[in-house]
């Protein structure tokens, strides 16, 4: 696969590395000239110096036959109209973003930018996920596709513990894909008996998460 | 008209001003509380004693736009030195807030260009300046 990678801070550093490891081409664009040339030192040609807002710099960097742009630059600015322009004037199927100011977002989603990663976002998901008191834990978000999984842990309380999966009356646009029992995880069938401390992750439309914890979570 | 204009450079303060002085309602948003100065430059009394609004914040926060009445402005103008910042708010004001009109100052002219094509307005001074240069050439010539 060819990938262009915009940003040479370590993000996009060792992504390219990365990357090359496993087999893939990589152009990674860096516009600082005294990062570029430390790069270059290790990545050698695969590392080329410019802006890679402007459109001669990708396409010096033979974007248009990327199949994958991945753009992590310290500017979300930059790396909305990175991915931008990518998708609509290179037609480059997929692209990536980095969201540096979660602030930023909803301007990524607004103007189209997806998937997008943002380092606040992934540390938040963990301390929710090692804290179980929050309840409910966001696994995955598909924003485009508006779906999203969960995992929750059965407390003893809850309505669902203690019944048959197919007795669960789960909210419509939701359902048990899987339950972890005893560090181990299987998928369930309808008469599989949900136990408390069962963690079960749950597919569900984005909206659906008080129902979720009101059948599972109930008193966490 | 209400105007909005992000960026109190050069441009951005005397767009201001002079709009104001034609009559019309100009709100200025920039980071920088120092470029209140460009705004009070040249004027008898203050920038908001002559009419004007400023308001310090980033441009690419909805926060910030909101503040400087954004849902009120028939005229947006995107005028920050990142070319990259004016246009993505160019399109949250078209998208987001559906401002009649959007101007995005853009410096580099393969970005201008394309992006006119994709319905964001630009004006993009460089372009401007190699006409100007080509033509006083041509004249000498």
């Amino acid at each position: 696969m060819y990938v262009v990678i915009a940003g040479g801070g370590k993000v996009g550093w060792n992504l390219a590395r990365e990357l090359i490891d496993k087999g893939h081409e990589v152009t990674l664009i860096e516009q600082t000239r005294r990062r570029y040339l430390t790069i270059e030192e290790e990545l050698e040609h695969a590392v080329q110096y410019g802006d890679a807002t402007e459109m001669w710099v990708l396409e010096r960097a033979g974007i248009q036959r990327a199949e994958l742009v991945v753009a992590v630059t310290g500017d979300d600015e930059d790396n909305i109209l990175i991915c931008q322009m990518a998708r609509e004037k290179y037609d480059i199927p997929r692209t990536i973003a980095r969201v540096n100011n979660p602030r930023n977002r909803e301007l990524f989603d607004l103007l189209g930018v997806a998937p997008v990663v943002s380092a606040t976002d992934l540390i938040l998901r963990l301390i929710e996920h090692e804290v179980p008191s929050f309840g409910l834990v966001h696994l995955l978000d598909l924003h485009a596709e508006r779906l999203e999984i969960v995992e929750v842990e059965v407390t003893p309380a809850a309505p669902a513990a203690g019944k048959r999966v197919a007795e669960i009356q789960m909210p419509e646009g939701s359902l048990i894909i899987s339950v972890l029992r005893k560090g181990a995880g299987f998928v369930p069938k309808a008469d599989t008996v949900i136990e408390a401390g069962d963690e079960v992750l749950v597919v569900l439309d984005p909206g659906l998460e008080d129902g979720i914890t009101g059948l599972f979570a109930v008193g966490a | 008209m209400f105007v909005l204009i992000v960026g109190a450079g050069r441009v951005g303060s005397a767009v201001a001003q002079s709009m104001l002085a034609r009559g019309h309602e100009v709100s200025v948003l920039d980071h920088d509380p120092l470029s209140h100065e460009r705004l009070d430059a040249g004027l008898a009394s203050s920038w908001e004693e002559t009419g004007g609004r400023f308001t310090v914040g980033q441009g690419i926060e909805v926060e910030a736009l909101r503040e400087a009445g954004i849902d009120e402005a028939d005229v947006f103008i995107a005028s920050t030195s990142g070319d990259n910042t004016n246009l993505v708010i160019a399109q949250v004001a078209q998208k987001r807030f559906n401002v009649t009109t959007v101007i995005a100052r853009v410096m580099d002219p393969a970005r201008a260009t394309w992006y006119a094509e994709q319905g964001v307005r630009t004006i993009c001074p460089t372009l401007q300046a190699i006409s100007m240069f080509e033509s006083a050439i041509v004249e000498v010539s």
